[in-house]
Formats: structure tokens, sequence, C-alpha cells
């Protein structure tokens, strides 16, 4: 089966095989060659949640590559109707070859692979994961520094409910990363993933101030403070604007050293970021349409040719 | 014997010995005895026990569990013994086995989990991780979940 749930769904050489393909794929995600060996097939975008760059770029990979997109909204269907998620999962498995989903619940993209035979790919599922963004996270992650074995990453802000450090954290210490995490003491990483990333052997340090990290780090992972997630406007207040990033706080950082966000920032990064050759977050935004070609590839059983011009 | 007999043998029927003292009426719970029917089962709770300290023991009489109605009870009485009775004598020892997956035995705690939603139709399922510690998540969500939280949601 062609699922993506989790990152434990893909192992350590698919990883690499999709990361491989996405390169491949460069060209076609720019629009520069034409690729159509998805031609005929369909993708059902189910986003039950509001998504920008997910859903766009997971309609511009099936797109590049010849396919047809169903872009699917929960506002003013049958679920407004209280259709439950299984029925709703059940019709658009008539109408299409691979679906990807995005849920307010966590373990809505678990709950759909379990639900029909057509290939599930999780597009964020409550705090829980986000195995696309993952790969093409590590898709910039190689492109700015050649590996991905035994970096020093920092990820920074909401680890609590952001749900793209959870999977992130994951996959790189599968490739030897070490992590620092830092985050005020209220948005700290979930214990249960704390506990298995130490059980896989990884060297984690856990801290709330970022200023003495950026020396050692090749990677600097920006997350937003997500306000939607807090109980009480109190509470976000006394967090909100913690760690910011400006281009005086990299004057001591290493020379190839990437600066990331899932996107979109508040005030995480100053824009004066924007123009040195740390901030990799645009690029890592447009990393979303090779990756998720590579990956629709792979789900619809379609090899990747070895040269794609 | 020395210690005294405090329920009476039975002639037909499922006795469940070491079950963790307190437990017996989540026992009951667990296997969806129905006490409205008129089955006799006798309850003793809080006995000493060699094994346990103290324990609980359930007799059901007229009634053979199975195995798989058996494991349902792998996450709170995990050292339970089962002897099934035919015509006052032993006729089987069963022990109860936790299972990788366990289906329809408890609900996942977590407020945001899928499966919070009654209706949807697919079945309840806890993926036990590792059994000494016990650790237990929902197959779905991958919330943890410890056992208090396990016996307030089960089915």
């Amino acid at each position: 089966m062609g699922d993506v749930v989790t990152m434990d769904d893909l192992t350590n050489d698919e990883i690499i095989s999709i990361l491989d393909s996405a390169e491949r794929l460069l060209p076609v995600a720019k629009g520069d060659c034409l690729l159509p060996v998805l031609e005929g097939k369909v993708l059902a975008n189910m986003f039950f949640e509001n998504s920008t760059r997910t859903r766009m770029s997971f309609e511009t990979a099936m797109k590049r590559l010849g396919g047809s997109v169903l872009n699917f909204s929960s506002v003013g269907t049958s679920v407004a109707k209280g259709e439950t998620l299984y029925d709703t999962m059940k019709m658009i498995e008539g109408y299409a070859d691979v679906a990807a989903i995005r849920h307010p619940r966590q373990g809505a993209a678990q709950y759909s692979a379990d639900a029909v035979e057509i290939p599930i790919l999780n597009a964020g599922d409550g705090a829980g994961n986000h195995p696309t963004q993952t790969l093409l996270d590590l898709f910039t992650i190689r492109q700015a520094h050649g590996s991905l074995e035994g970096l020093n990453v920092v990820l920074v802000g909401d680890l609590r409910y952001g749900r793209t450090v959870h999977s992130l954290s994951h996959a790189l210490i599968r490739f030897g990363a070490s992590l620092t995490l830092i985050s005020p003491s209220t948005l700290r990483m979930p214990e249960e993933i704390v506990s298995d990333l130490r059980a896989h052997g990884a060297g984690i340090n856990e801290t709330d101030s970022l200023s003495d990290q950026i020396a050692d780090a090749d990677v600097i992972y920006m997350t937003r403070i997500q306000k939607e997630r807090f109980p009480d406007e109190d509470e976000y207040a006394k967090v909100a604007g913690i760690y910011k990033l400006s281009v005086s706080d990299l004057a001591g950082a290493k020379e190839g050293m990437a600066v990331m966000h899932p996107l979109p920032r508040v005030d995480e990064i100053d824009p004066s970021v924007d123009s040195t050759d740390h901030a990799r977050y645009f690029q890592q935004a447009f990393n979303g349409v090779p990756t998720r070609m590579a990956l629709l590839c792979r789900s619809l059983g379609v090899d990747v040719p070895k040269k794609v011009k | 014997m020395a210690e005294m007999r405090r329920v009476t043998a039975i002639r037909n029927g499922t006795v469940i010995d070491h079950i963790p003292a307190g437990h017996a009426l989540q026992v009951i719970q667990m296997l969806h005895i129905d006490m409205t029917r008129s089955t006799p089962v006798s309850l003793v709770m809080n006995v000493p026990s060699d094994k346990l300290g103290r324990k609980d023991v359930l007799k059901i009489e007229d009634r053979e569990l199975n195995q798989e109605q058996l494991d349902r009870l792998a996450l709170i009485a995990p050292a339970a013994s089962i002897a099934i009775i035919r015509n006052h004598a032993l006729a089987e020892k069963l022990r109860v086995e936790l299972a990788d997956d366990m289906v329809n035995v408890a609900r996942c705690s977590f407020s945001n989990c899928i499966t919070k939603n009654a209706r949807e139709p697919l079945p309840q399922r806890l993926s036990v991780i590792s059994q000494d510690p016990l650790e237990v998540r929902c197959y779905y969500c991958g919330r943890g979940q410890d056992l208090e939280e396990v016996i307030n949601n089960i089915i």
C-alpha cells in the first residue's frame, strides 16, 4: 500500500529514494519541462481544515505530472450535514485514485487509511503528524548540507502543538541528527515523543534560550506559536513573540547554516533575514511541489524516470 | 485447604482467580456479563493471596468464557488464572494473553481523537507498545493511555 500516515510508514531507504526522485523532478516542478506520467489519475484533496501551502502544492504537484485534482472542503458539503469521515472517504474512494487528507482531529489519516483501499497521504491530523511536510523539510535540509547525517538541528517555538516538528524530529534522529529543542516550558515537546526520540539513542538537549544555540547550529527550524491552540488569551500573551530571529542574531552563525520555517510566520523571523544566504523558507515552501510529486508517483506505483528532461 | 471456602464450588462455569484486588467489578464490566440475567455470579474481593498479596476471585455459573473474551482482561488482570468447570471437575485451565492490538476493549481517552465521534463505524483499537512497563497507545491518534484511563473507558 502507498499510505503515508506517519514517517514510520517509510524506511530510511524509501525516504532517500523519494528525495532522489524529487531532485530529478525539480525541472518538472518548476514547469521547465513536461512529464505527464500521472495523466488520467485523480487526486482528491480532502481538506477538513484550512491550508494554503499544503493544499496548493499537492494540486500543483498533481497537475505538473498531468493528473487532475478534486478539491474538497468541509464547508457547505455533506460533512456539515453530519456525515462521518468513514462515509466521506468511502464516497471519495469511488472518485479518486489517491487522497491527501487534512483533518482537525488526530488519527483521522490512519482512520481513513483503514476505511478505504486507495492510498492515503496524511496532510496533517490535529496536533499529530504531518509527514509530507517532513519530506519537504528533509529535502530542503539535504539541499543545504548535501546530506542528512549527523547534523545539529535546532527546533524552536511551539513544540507541543506543532505537528511539523513532531514528524520532523522522528525522521531526523533516524538519520543521526542531534536535536536541540527550544520552547517555553508550557510548549515543550510531548513526553511520549521525547521518550521515543531518546529510545532511538538520539542526543537531545532541551532548553528555553535560543541565543546561545545559534553558533553551533546547522539548521534553525523556527515555528509559529499558534494562537488558535491556546485556551485563553493571557496564556498566549505570555509566550507570544518570545523567539525572534533577526539578521543581527546571525552574526556568529556557521556559514552554511539554514534558517527554515514551515510558514506562515508572524514575527519569528524578521524580514531582514530574507535576503541572507541562511534564509531557506521560501525555497522550502516551493520544495513541497517536487517532494509531493515524488510521493504521488510512489503511491500510484509510477516510477520516476532516471533521466527527466 | 487451610483457607476457609468463602463461596461454594460451582458445578459448571468459569472461575477467574488472581484478579488484582478491587478490580472484580471492572472484570464483570469488561466481560459484558449481563447482571440482570439469571446466571449466578459470585464475587470475592480482597482475600489474601500468596501471589498478589490480596486478590479478587469471580465465579460465573453456567457460562464458559472463551479465550478471546478472556484476553480482554489482559490489561487489568494480566496474572489471572482461569478454570473452566464441568460437572464440578476442572475441565480446562486458561491464562489471559495480552495482544498487541486490542480491538473494542476500551475507547481512546483523548478528546480530539477521530474515534470520539460515536457514529464513526470502525472499531476502537489500542496498540500495546510494551508489556513491561505497560505502554498503551491509541492505534489511530497515537496518544498514550495510562491504566486508569483505559479502565475509565472500557467498552
